[in-house]
């Protein structure tokens, strides 16, 4: 068995993505300053943006862990390209409720169609929405990692040209933050929005390697039953969208 | 691949399994959108829209038909054993598939001009043919792709509209933004040249794409 491979280094990296987002939201409330336009509401900001940058990170990533397992193989990187887009889709969840919020407190209304990171990011989440559903179709688990796999790399080739599709057809109300010009952030704001983004990518990070040992050690505590039960009366495994070793 | 093409397209003209349907559905939602938006006629951005959608839920048809056949009849298996490249199967699929989008345009654009569209089509009709077929090769590639992908699934219905949707956003923002301006009432204006630019860059990338993987959606 591959024991303590995802579990290694797990609790120093716990504790300092917790010291690092803790450190980022208290910066966010004491140290940077409120913006001249929207007042305390543009605090949101340094939640919403880091969620949805994080989010389309791991979908990325979880295409380019597709493409490894279909060139190795190994279901390992089927593994985690699930876990990747799965832990994903719960920070997009976030995004998309914070974003609503945001908008709803700086431009009045609670979805804005003329916004085209919004736009693009609701359709990238709906095409991950299928992920699940579409593993959990597939009965066949060396067939369900494979398709999986494809599904995840046309999905990782979708999100920036979906970007560019939708940033195309609209007009430019989203304030560009990592843009090259910076976005006209001033210094403060940028280093507390700079950690806030390092604090959510480790808890990305974090989140996965949790689920990662998790999963595994649910695999090894199955293999040690089934031996415990001996081969004739081993219990079949429950179809599961989520990928099995 | 040649002869791949010419068995879906004779099995197509003997049985007439998906193209008359795609016709019909389309002029179906034409009527329906006529009661629904309550309109006479329609013209520019609107009328723009309703056409590629109406495009799009008629692909969706073919796309869920699409590997069927091989399915059911062990075409997958025939294939398999056949010495040839396997991806040679998806390019006769995507060709098949353009094929079909282009027959069921050229009954779906008259049907359109007549019983909705306000000016005549005729003006901009060049650059309505070359978006049309921009649109549809990227229409074609992705569509069979999901389509291999979801003929393997228990819930193929579901799974060929869900996954094909979003996928083909993309294509519908940059399809009717430019045909918008070909359909204004005060006669044909010129198409923006970054439309046809990202429906030849969508082409490009999801054609090669899914080209890579096709592959690997095939096995036993």
């Amino acid at each position: 068995m591959t024991q303590a491979k995802f579990s290694r280094g797990l609790v120093p990296l716990s504790i300092v993505s917790v010291v690092l987002l803790v450190g980022g939201f208290a910066m966010v409330f004491f140290y940077a300053p409120n913006e001249a336009d929207q007042g305390f509401v543009q605090k949101i900001f340094y939640l919403h943006v880091p969620l949805a940058i994080v989010a389309l990170f791991g979908f990325v990533a979880g295409g380019v862990y597709g493409i490894r397992f279909l060139r190795s193989g190994d279901r390992t990187y089927d593994l985690r390209s699930y876990v990747a887009i799965h832990i994903s889709l719960i920070l997009a969840v976030g995004a998309l409720i914070t974003g609503s919020i945001w908008a709803k407190a700086s431009w009045g209304s609670w979805w804005v169609w003329d916004e085209p990171t919004l736009v693009s990011f609701l359709i990238v989440f709906l095409l991950y929405a299928c992920y699940q559903p579409l593993r959990f179709s597939i009965e066949d688990p060396e067939r369900q990692a494979r398709y999986a796999a494809v599904f995840a790399i046309v999905g990782g080739a979708f999100v920036p040209l979906n970007f560019m599709a939708v940033r195309a057809a609209e007009s430019l109300v989203h304030p560009r933050v990592l843009s090259t010009t910076g976005g006209a952030m001033p210094g403060s704001m940028r280093v507390t929005f700079l950690v806030c983004l390092a604090g959510m990518a480790l808890l990305f990070v974090t989140l996965n390697k949790y689920e990662l040992t998790s999963k595994q050690a649910t695999f090894a505590l199955r293999a040690l039953k089934r031996r415990l039960a001996g081969d004739d009366d081993w219990v079949p495994i429950r179809r599961s969208a989520a990928p099995q070793l | 691949m040649a002869a791949l093409v010419r068995k879906d397209l004779r099995a197509e003209l003997r049985t007439g399994d998906t193209l008359p349907a795609m016709a019909l559905f389309s002029i179906s939602t034409f009527v329906l959108f006529h009661f629904g938006l309550d309109a006479r006629s329609l013209e520019g951005d609107l009328a723009a829209g309703v056409f590629w959608v109406t495009m799009l839920f008629a692909a969706v048809l073919a796309v869920n038909r699409q590997f069927v056949a091989e399915r059911e009849e062990g075409g997958f298996d025939g294939f398999l054993l056949a010495p040839v490249d396997r991806t040679s199967l998806f390019l006769a699929k995507a060709a098949v598939l353009f094929v079909f989008l282009v027959a069921l345009q050229v009954v779906a654009v008259p049907a359109f001009a007549i019983l909705l569209l306000e000016p005549s089509p005729g003006p901009g009709l060049p650059e309505l043919i070359g978006l049309l077929l921009l649109a549809d090769a990227g229409i074609a590639a992705v569509g069979t792709l999901v389509g291999a992908l979801a003929v393997q699934t228990r819930a193929r219905e579901v799974i060929v509209p869900l996954l094909v949707l979003p996928l083909m956003i993309p294509v519908v923002i940059a399809a009717a933004r430019g045909t918008a301006p070909l359909w204004l009432e005060a006669g044909a204006a010129a198409v923006e040249g970054r439309w046809p630019l990202i429906l030849g860059l969508y082409d490009l990338v999801f054609g090669l794409l899914a080209y890579a993987v096709f592959d690997y959606l095939l096995d036993e």
